[in-house]
């Protein structure tokens, strides 16, 4: 009996063994096969650190998707006679896993850019990593400021596609104030999420220098689930909008649950909404009188959004989000900078991408100010039986 | 003749221990290992310390503890803080790392006086959590958006680490400290009668392997970047724990082994993440089911070719060693 | 008025965890072990119902049962394969192997479906709102507290009155006095799993009906404060699961309208801490235990 138990120990410790080898053979596997220097041969790597797990999944996903339609458009032409090839790497929502991502990416695939994150957390975690090895970073949706520029010091190697929370939380604001003419708001903000948080600053910023007073401000933790405390509380601050620039994932049992405690007031938020879950989840009725500012809408009559739209719905069968524009935008951004490069290098790279001017994207006329951060117009949708709806588009 | 020996095959790890590190430094400060193995290094280095370090409290003194990313936690912020904030040289960070989480251990570790087994297991759990809910509340360490940290930790730092932890938790276990802790184990009530100290050795060992891990979460905060709160969840303390279950519950070099194979394979199967958690939670449970006593026994890499055993560890199989 | 409002929203929190306490401690009672995966059961029973409604188009109480049986079943399985070899083991080593089917089992069903969240639709049982004196009550919390309370009763039915619920007291005050006495331990163990694992995934269900959304890990906090909520009762007692569980609930919501809601968990797991200290027994547990 005792024999047998060892026996089998000795069989399970030669199975980790194993699987720790195994590990080491697929692992060296990818790497020869795509080995040598990055600029070498026909391809050009980039590569893409994305949440295509975990908590943010839907905006890694939709930023995935497109990210490599606008690759394979650019490829059937390709830049120079070469091509581009993505290497993905899936952080799973998580900060660390986003790091140590982006150090294979660059260290290990040697890729001569790296796409980062979708949210603004995992783009952070990545921020050091590239200055660190002269690698740029860009980012298609993160919209935290401190990601480009912390405490005055410019991030030379990291660029972004969309604009930043100040401007989206002034534009809510200013949308509040004017358009829906409340005195009185609440916020009520996701305390796990620096996104969140920066909305919610520019947010109250704008509207007390509108004139308008902040009555409650709440706050919750991204994946909790019950809210109704915390509502009841807001309901009883007697606000006339509400402020509420969190997930998709939250944002929606929010909402759900705060119609059903009868709190019938209009609720705002940012593109972290941006998703067919948002709708699932509250169900269309609790979308009444909710409203998002984004950086674009599938339902703008530009030829150019229109042409894209097109393009998203024959390859994935569905209308793309805010989330795949700006992913498809970073493909195009990244792919003229690429061509402007001339050899691309991760330094020339980075120069071109600093020199973008005026260039024509799904979301808008691309120029960066001295922060690296681009100057762009945004929307405003109204959700009208659980269908996003343009409302106005509001430029800077 | 049994120490001579056991000390013989002890001076040779450590030359052979110094050998590899040499080579390490060398191959790195050439630039022939790029950065991503030098990461994964580092991180089986950081993950020696928490494995030998919850092997003092669960292994040798059989306190059944699973919030050992709590006192990680500590060491990090606290550190951070040192480094980011006050500006202080890393050595600072580092103790300061290490004596801050040697206090949550010590809190921690007086509850441990009137529980046992399952009830101290869910309390220790209940103080992990609370530790990273109140990181997530106080706005000067960031919140729950965390801390950025400058890259200080370098493979010298985590070597010398790794050693100084090892040999001093080898050594306390071979002293009449030791031998206190594993009675404690093994018996407390006779270890009582016995006029052993128990309360002292429960607290000592809770707040030693505490040190250890505050160390380790200094090394961590300044590798990775950027700390925050969803680091250090339950999830993280099964990690720890699991380097220690699977090495051999009483067995120091088990838990070295452990965390050396299982940091090696969870790296490489990076590209997989749902795959990697199932074949993870899989050698998990068949190793508890086949060998519950984990790899190396209660044994230590050194006896293995005497093929003797450790006078501290109970016989394999044994029902009431832990918990 | 915001305070009775408050009290409502805590009493339809907890009557979830006290569903899933109901097994936790029915469980532990009788084989001492706190299993990790009963909030992953409860998780599969939400999707089982999920399934049920969505692809098999079935109604609110006939996919209550499926998720139930399904679970039943399921738990009755992870307890012949994963515990019983275990059953004379050391505690740590059928602790950890509870953490490796947990893992397993969230893990597997992200590997499977992927990890991202699920919405019950918004139809499944009548949405009306009770106005009472300004306090809102929705009929869905009126139902999940019903629901609760209708299966302790009848929970407390069979563990005191039936054959079985007879075996079941017997193995857990002394398992090999039992044997002695006839009784089949491994066949009265496998039925408390099937008890207290139809009872989560009959949480399962509700709490998709309720909040809607559902995920692969959507079980691992609702498991630990149900284990709290166990324990603030007095483990093994099963009207002490049910207190337990709406008193935290309840503590939950006073939290969160104190204005605190960001250490609402924190404030469950201090309870869990104070309580193993000053009061191990829990609020119901008293010298001469009778224990399930």
């Amino acid at each position: 009996m005792k024999k047998k138990k060892k026996l089998a120990g000795v069989f399970l410790s030669l199975s980790l063994v194993a699987g720790a080898l195994a590990g080491c053979n697929s692992d060296s596997k990818t790497s020869s096969s795509s080995g040598g220097s990055s600029t070498s041969g026909d391809t050009i790597k980039i590569g893409a650190n994305l949440e295509l797990s975990g908590g943010t999944a839907s905006f890694g996903q939709s930023a995935a998707d497109g990210l490599k339609l606008a690759i394979e458009e650019i490829n059937k032409e390709g830049i120079d006679g070469k091509k581009l090839e993505i290497i993905k790497v899936d952080n799973k929502s998580d900060a660390a896993e986003a790091t140590s991502g982006s150090i294979k990416l660059v260290s290990q695939d040697k890729v001569v850019a790296v796409v980062g994150s979708a949210t603004s957390t995992n783009t952070l975690a990545q921020v050091q990593v590239a200055q660190d090895n002269k690698v740029p970073l860009l980012t298609p949706t993160a919209t935290n400021p401190d990601i480009t520029n912390k405490a005055g010091k410019l991030n030379d190697y990291v660029f972004r596609t969309c604009f930043i929370d100040p401007f989206q939380g002034t534009v809510a604001a200013n949308f509040a104030s004017d358009d829906i003419g409340a005195k009185t708001a609440a916020i009520y903000v996701d305390s796990a999420s620096d996104y969140s948080k920066g909305l919610a600053a520019a947010f109250k910023e704008a509207f007390t220098a509108n004139g308008g007073k902040i009555v409650a401000e709440e706050a919750y933790v991204t994946k909790d689930t019950d809210f109704r405390a915390t509502l009841t509380r807001i309901k009883s601050a007697k606000p006339e909008f509400v402020f509420l620039p969190g997930y998709y994932e939250e944002v929606g049992l929010i909402l759900k649950q705060a119609r059903e405690d009868g709190i019938d007031l209009p609720f705002m938020g940012g593109d972290g909404w941006d998703s067919p879950k948002v709708v699932e989840i509250a169900g269309a009725e609790a979308l009444k009188n909710t409203f998002i500012t984004n950086h674009y809408s599938p339902e703008d009559e530009d030829a150019k959004i229109q042409d894209f739209v097109a393009a998203y719905k024959k390859k994935y069968n569905k209308t793309p989000d805010a989330f795949a524009a700006l992913g498809y935008d970073t493909g195009y951004y990244l792919a003229d900078a690429i061509k402007r490069s001339g050899d691309a290098s991760p330094e020339k790279i980075r120069q071109a991408l600093e020199d973008v001017k005026d260039l024509q994207l799904v979301s808008g006329t691309l120029n960066l100010d001295e922060n690296h951060d681009p100057i762009k117009s945004a929307t405003i949708l109204e959700y009208v039986d659980g269908k996003q709806t343009f409302k106005t588009k509001i430029n800077p | 003749m049994t120490t001579l020996k056991n000390s013989k095959g002890f001076w040779l790890s450590i030359v052979l221990a110094l050998i590899f590190f040499s080579v390490m430094q060398f191959t790195i400060s050439n630039g022939m290992l790029n950065p991503f193995y030098i990461n994964t290094l580092m991180f089986i280095g950081i993950n020696i310390m928490l494995a030998t370090s919850l092997h003092l409290i669960i292994g040798i003194t059989g306190q059944f503890s699973i919030g050992h990313a709590g006192f990680l936690a500590v060491g990090a912020y606290a550190s951070a803080v040192m480094t980011m904030k006050l500006e202080l040289p890393f050595i600072i960070a580092l103790l300061a790392g290490g004596i801050l989480a040697a206090v949550a251990g010590m809190v921690i570790g007086i509850p441990s006086l009137r529980l046992k087994g399952d009830y101290l297991a869910i309390a220790t759990l209940g103080f992990g959590e609370i530790v990273r809910i109140v990181l997530l509340n106080i706005d000067y360490v960031g919140g729950a958006s965390g801390m950025q940290v400058s890259h200080l930790t370098t493979w010298p730092w985590v070597f010398a680490c790794v050693m100084i932890t090892i040999i001093v938790i080898r050594n306390f276990t071979n002293s009449t400290h030791g031998r206190a802790c594993i009675s404690v184990r093994e018996d407390e009530t006779a270890a009582d009668a016995m006029g052993i100290n128990t309360t002292y050795y429960k607290v000592a060992a809770f707040v030693i392997g505490a040190f250890f891990a505050g160390v380790a979460g200094s090394l961590y905060a300044h590798n990775f970047y950027i700390i925050q709160p969803s680091n250090f969840g339950f999830l993280k303390s099964f990690d720890i724990l699991i380097f220690v279950v699977l090495g051999g519950l009483g067995s120091l070099s088990g838990s070295v082994l452990a965390a050396i194979l299982l940091t090696i394979v969870t790296t490489f199967l990076q590209d997989y993440p749902e795959t990697r958690m199932i074949i993870y939670s899989l050698v998990l449970i068949l190793m508890m089911i086949f060998r519950p006593q984990g790899l190396m026994g209660t044994r230590e890499i050194t006896t293995l070719f005497t093929g003797k055993k450790t006078k501290g560890g109970p016989k394999d199989g044994s029902h009431n060693t832990v918990a | 008025m915001e305070l009775i409002q408050q009290l409502v929203n805590g009493i339809s929190l907890g009557s979830i965890y006290a569903l899933i306490a109901l097994g936790y401690t029915m469980v532990y009672g009788i084989v001492k072990l706190i299993n990790f995966a009963h909030g992953d059961v409860f998780m599969v029973g939400s999707f089982v119902g999920f399934y049920s409604i969505t692809v098999l188009d079935l109604s609110f109480i006939p996919a209550l049962l499926i998720s139930m049986i399904v679970c039943a079943i399921f738990g009755v399985l992870i307890e012949r394969i994963a515990y019983k070899p275990l059953r004379n083991a050391t505690r740590i080593a059928a602790l950890i192997t509870a953490i490796g089917v947990s893992l397993l089992i969230e893990n597997g069903l992200i590997y499977i479906r992927g990890a991202q969240p699920e919405a019950y639709p918004n139809d499944v049982l009548p949405m009306d709102k009770l106005d009472i004196l300004g306090v809102s009550i929705s009929s869905q919390s009126i139902l999940i507290l019903s629901v609760s309370i209708i299966l302790m009763i009848i929970l407390q039915f069979v563990v005191h009155k039936t054959k079985i619920g007879k075996a079941m007291r017997a193995v857990s005050f002394d398992s090999e006095a039992a044997t002695l006495m006839g009784i089949n331990v491994n066949n009265t163990i496998s039925a408390t799993f099937a008890i207290g694992s139809a009872l989560a995934g009959a949480a399962g269900v509700i709490f998709g009906i309720y909040y809607i959304k559902i995920e692969p890990l959507m079980g691992v906090l609702p498991g630990l404060k149900a284990f709290v909520a166990a324990v603030l009762g007095g483990i093994g007692i099963i009207p002490g699961a049910m207190v337990g569980g709406l008193l935290l609930g309840v503590i939950e919501a006073l939290v969160s309208a104190a204005g605190y809601s960001l250490w609402r968990d924190g404030v469950a797991f201090i309870v869990l801490i104070l309580i193993l200290i000053f009061l191990p027994q829990g609020l119901f547990g008293k010298n001469k235990r009778e224990k399930v």
